[in-house]
């Protein structure tokens, strides 16, 4: 067996202390064991503190959820500060008031997101009938009438946007990733297409009606012009994610396809583009989710109308977006069939909108590769 | 200060995968225990458990015990953040943090622990674990710059600096040279020799030689086949583990056999 | 390089010939991207020359460009202040909670959920900020009126309505906040494990370790992920253009019932119905609100940019 000094303490003794090691150690020590607050304790307090806080909004003060979630969390907080204060000492009880103040921002986001679907299918399904989605709006003063001129002319616009926006979209992605090669173009490009998705909705709007003050002198209403607007939009939501995808593509596979002695396109085609394609698919319902519901550029470019209007090139078309803020900011008397229409609108919109995200979602769950943290 | 470490029956665990299998040892206090083998036969993991530093990988657990000074660090009422306090760390890639002067990095640990501080005693405490380092001539004129400024060599021993500046019971250092070229890791090499008069020292290494060099005990740990437990094969005297080993596997690992 | 007409004319193709077509789509759709961006600003730019050559009284307002647009830009700068100050503390919570307090088996799906918040289209905040936000907010607005009256943003007669500053501010806020969390979440992912790992080796409990390492690292990715959000709350319209109750001229009292407009939804609000010069003035006030964004946003991007320089270099 080894030859150990256990006789170290007094080997300890003999030895002349290193000056590096001041006597007096001027760390306050933490101590190893230390009372711990029972597991049972924070959840019995937090139950104790949404009691009280309750009690109090159903008796004096207000039910309003974000009240009770602001003050179960200030009573909580306290508390647990207090008592964690007491027991485990003031470095574990700011850790713990940390933990319960993060939680809360957290749970205050959710408030409004449920809050926004409560309201919308609250008043929505109201008018969500098969009247909403077969008849438009033409001819209509008060009751009845629909959304369906609103419904095809969104689809249509979108689908213009889509069929411009992508192709763009994705060959400018490819060119930063597979030709740019540090450019200056590159560069500059990267840059300006971020700047890009900042672009207030309205001045995209704008930007159209002046394009094509151009082309069809002032005051032109159509949807293609919608679908320029929106463009702007889209484009650059439509590079950023296609360029995060591509850059995922590991570049053995490109060495591998030239080494077979493919051409660069083509590589670029079926190797490239072929493994990114779910990403991109994601990435371009993604871009469609947020350009269906824009309303401003909608509203100064095309316009509404109350029937229905299929060609995009010509005239004013309804739009769901600006059919529900129309309903609502011009309504007849009375209001209510006029809210309760914007409200359907507002709940068809938000249908779509969630149905294209959760596509995207899955679709990038089920075909992407996978990645860590 | 420095104190012995003894280790039962411990059983490192992913999830449910069973990654380091029943290791006993005690590893002695003033000296320097190297833990050798070959790559994935958990000595770092197993290292990691000695001050809880596992922990921060999602779904490692252990059973068994871990005494320092017959504390278990495993029982109940055990604060973490007081054995990472009590028993030191340094990894294998310097980590100074880079947004902290040299000063502040010597002292950040201090700060969390201490109410109040005289600028007085700080300075002494950045003097002392600075020399105590083996750094100190080297960064005294430039204590306000960062510490990413340093060499590779010398982020390390600002790590270190910073580490026995809370006055551990014990470091544990997982590869400190593998990210070094020869002569810092001579300089590192060095200094834990002089640390070990203070300090109870656990060093994993891949490097043979230096196990050999800077170590007074050594423990080999190996695993079987892939997806079998790491364990410990054999924990002895340098000397004996080196010359004369008393497992076949020791001395084929050793010898260069394999790993 | 010569084909004879091939009896497979896809793999007769001269390599180069694609390249080349390819390389120039490519590199085209790039450059187009850049003469768009260019367009917007002198489309804009030449739409609104004739406001800003116009005798001021033509003006909508009759006392010229400048005084119709400074009490716009000055509501749109303060509803974006109001919701950068509410939406900036959340987010650095939100993002800190997802990436270091909640488990990990499920952080990833309440991101998606925080992202969700984006989806949602701005019409619909409108009319929820009207029916919901801005009812529940007079209890609040009477109380801050009454302790905190002495303030300059605190008037004395609050709005019945709530189809205030303070809501639109709100409204906005939570609009923001997706793009922000985002943002900083992505930076708090992106601390390195060894500075994480060497705070606790030190004995740090997690919130000290989250003021050690995670905090500077993410610094600057948050404030550019601030700057991001204050470029969306800049520019939104519809939720502004459907909850603000607007009266001319500048007011810092931002709970009372005259509020100022802000630029966006001055635009939409107003371009339906003119024509003429008016279009024209609109559209110069487009402009500016064009020029404050692209400012705020290349500073955001700029500081992102330079990060990133700083850390692909450790």
């Amino acid at each position: 067996m080894p030859d150990i000094d256990l006789d170290v303490p007094d080997q300890r003794e003999t030895q002349s202390p290193r000056p590096s090691r001041p006597d007096r150690s001027p760390v306050a020590d933490t101590p190893l064991l230390r009372p711990n607050l029972p597991r049972y304790a924070a959840p019995a307090m937090l139950v104790v503190a949404f009691a009280i806080v309750l009690a109090l909004g159903l008796t004096v003060w207000s039910t309003n959820p974000v009240a009770l979630l602001l003050e179960t969390a200030v009573l909580f907080g306290a508390a647990i500060f207090t008592a964690s204060a007491l027991v485990e000492g003031r470095r574990n009880a700011v850790d713990r008031l940390v933990t319960v103040v993060v939680t809360t921002f957290f749970l205050l986001a959710l408030l409004p997101l449920v809050s926004v679907l409560v309201e919308v299918v609250s008043d929505g399904y109201k008018r969500f009938d098969l009247q909403f989605f077969t008849y438009s709006m033409r001819g209509v003063v008060g009751e009845g009438g629909g959304a369906y001129a609103a419904i095809m002319g969104t689809l249509i616009i979108t689908a213009v946007t889509t069929v411009v926006s992508v192709p763009i979209g994705i060959l400018t992605a490819v060119y930063l990733v597979e030709y740019s090669r540090e450019s200056r173009l590159g560069k500059v490009l990267t840059f300006f297409v971020d700047v890009m998705t900042g672009i207030p909705s309205i001045v995209a709007g704008l930007f159209a009606v002046a394009l094509f003050v151009l082309f069809l002198g002032p005051g032109a209403r159509a949807g293609v012009i919608g679908a320029v607007a929106l463009s702007v939009l889209m484009i650059p939501v439509v590079v950023r994610s296609t360029e995060e995808m591509l850059r995922l593509v590991p570049n053995e596979l490109r060495e591998a396809s030239y080494a077979l002695g493919v051409s660069r396109w083509r590589t670029i085609v079926k190797v490239v583009l072929r493994t990114s394609v779910a990403g991109i698919v994601t990435g371009v319902t993604l871009a469609v989710a947020r350009i269906i519901g824009e309303t401003a550029p909608l509203l100064v470019t095309v316009g509404t109308t109350t029937s229905s209007n299929l060609n995009p090139f010509s005239g004013r078309m309804a739009t769901l977006p600006v059919f529900s803020y129309y309903e609502y900011a011009q309504p007849g008397i009375p209001r209510e069939p006029y809210l309760d229409r914007a409200w359907a609108a507002a709940l068809t919109l938000i249908i779509i909108v969630m149905a294209l995200n959760l596509i995207a979602r899955l679709v990038s769950r089920l075909f992407a590769p996978k990645t860590g943290r | 200060m420095a104190k012995r470490i003894d280790v039962k029956d411990l059983d490192i665990y992913y999830g449910d995968f069973l990654a380091v299998k029943g290791v006993n040892m005690v590893i002695e206090p003033r000296a320097v225990t190297a833990l050798i083998g070959p790559s994935g036969c958990g000595k770092s993991t197993f290292l990691r458990t000695l001050n809880r530093m596992h922990e921060v990988i999602p779904g490692a657990r252990v059973s068994g015990e871990v005494r320092v000074d017959d504390q278990d660090l495993y029982a109940p009422g055990v604060d973490p953040v007081g054995v990472r306090r009590r028993v030191g760390m340094v990894f294998q890639r310097p980590n100074p943090f880079p947004t902290m002067s040299i000063y502040d990095n010597v002292v950040a640990g201090v700060k969390l622990n201490s109410t109040r501080m005289k600028k007085s005693e700080m300075d002494d405490l950045v003097e002392g674990s600075l020399k105590g380092a083996n750094l100190w001539k080297e960064v005294k004129d430039r204590l306000d710059k960062p510490g990413s400024g340093l060499s590779g060599g010398q982020q390390q021993r600002l790590c270190i600096a910073r580490t026995i500046a809370v006055k551990p019971d014990v470091v544990l250092m997982d590869e400190p040279c593998s990210a070094l070229d020869p002569i810092s890791t001579l300089a590192i090499e060095d200094l834990i020799n002089e640390l070990k008069s203070d300090y109870t020292i656990v060093i994993v290494t891949h490097n043979m030689q230096q196990a050999a060099r800077v170590s007074d005990m050594t423990g080999f740990f190996n695993l079987k086949a892939t997806g079998e437990p790491g364990h410990l094969v054999e924990y002895d005297d340098t000397q004996k583990i080196f010359s004369n080993p008393g497992q076949k596997a020791t001395e084929d690992y050793i010898s260069g056999r394999f790993g | 390089m010569s084909t004879t007409s091939a009896d497979r004319p896809t793999t007769r193709e001269t390599p180069r010939y694609g390249d080349r077509v390819f390389a120039g789509l490519a590199t085209g759709a790039g450059v187009l991207i850049l003469v768009v961006l260019a367009g917007v600003a002198g489309f804009l730019l030449w739409q609104a020359l004739p406001a800003l050559t116009a005798a001021p009284e033509d003006v909508r307002g009759g006392e010229g460009l400048f005084s119709y647009i400074y009490p716009l830009a000055f509501g749109t700068i303060l509803t974006a202040l109001i919701a950068l100050v509410i939406a900036t503390p959340l987010s650095v919570g939100i993002a800190l909670f997802i990436t270091h307090y909640a488990p990990r088996r499920i952080a990833l799906a309440l991101g998606y959920v925080v992202d969700l918040l984006a989806a949602v289209p701005s019409i619909i905040y409108g009319l929820w900020g009207v029916y919901v936000v801005a009812p529940a907010s007079v209890p609040v607005a009477t109380w801050l009126s009454q302790w905190l009256g002495f303030l300059p943003f605190f008037g004395p007669d609050p709005s019945a309505s709530g189809r205030t500053t303070l809501v639109v501010g709100v409204v906005l806020a939570i609009m923001i906040l997706p793009v922000m969390t985002a943002v900083n979440r992505e930076v708090f992912l992106q601390t390195p494990t060894l500075h994480e790992e060497a705070s606790l080796a030190l004995g740090a409990t997690r919130w000290e370790m989250i003021r050690m390492a995670v905090i500077p690292f993410g610094r600057s990715g948050v404030i550019s992920g601030a700057m991001l959000g204050l470029g969306r709350a800049l520019g939104e319209t519809m939720a502004v253009a459907i909850i603000l109750s607007v009266a001319a001229g500048v007011h810092l009292d931002i709970i009372g019932t005259a509020n100022s407009g802000t630029i966006a939804a001055d635009i939409a609000l107003q371009f339906p119905e003119s024509s003429g010069l008016d279009v024209n003035t609109l559209v110069a006030s487009g402009l500016v609100l064009f020029f404050i964004t692209l400012l705020v946003n290349m500073a955001a991007r700029w500081i992102i940019a330079r990060r990133a320089e700083f850390s692909g270099a450790n």
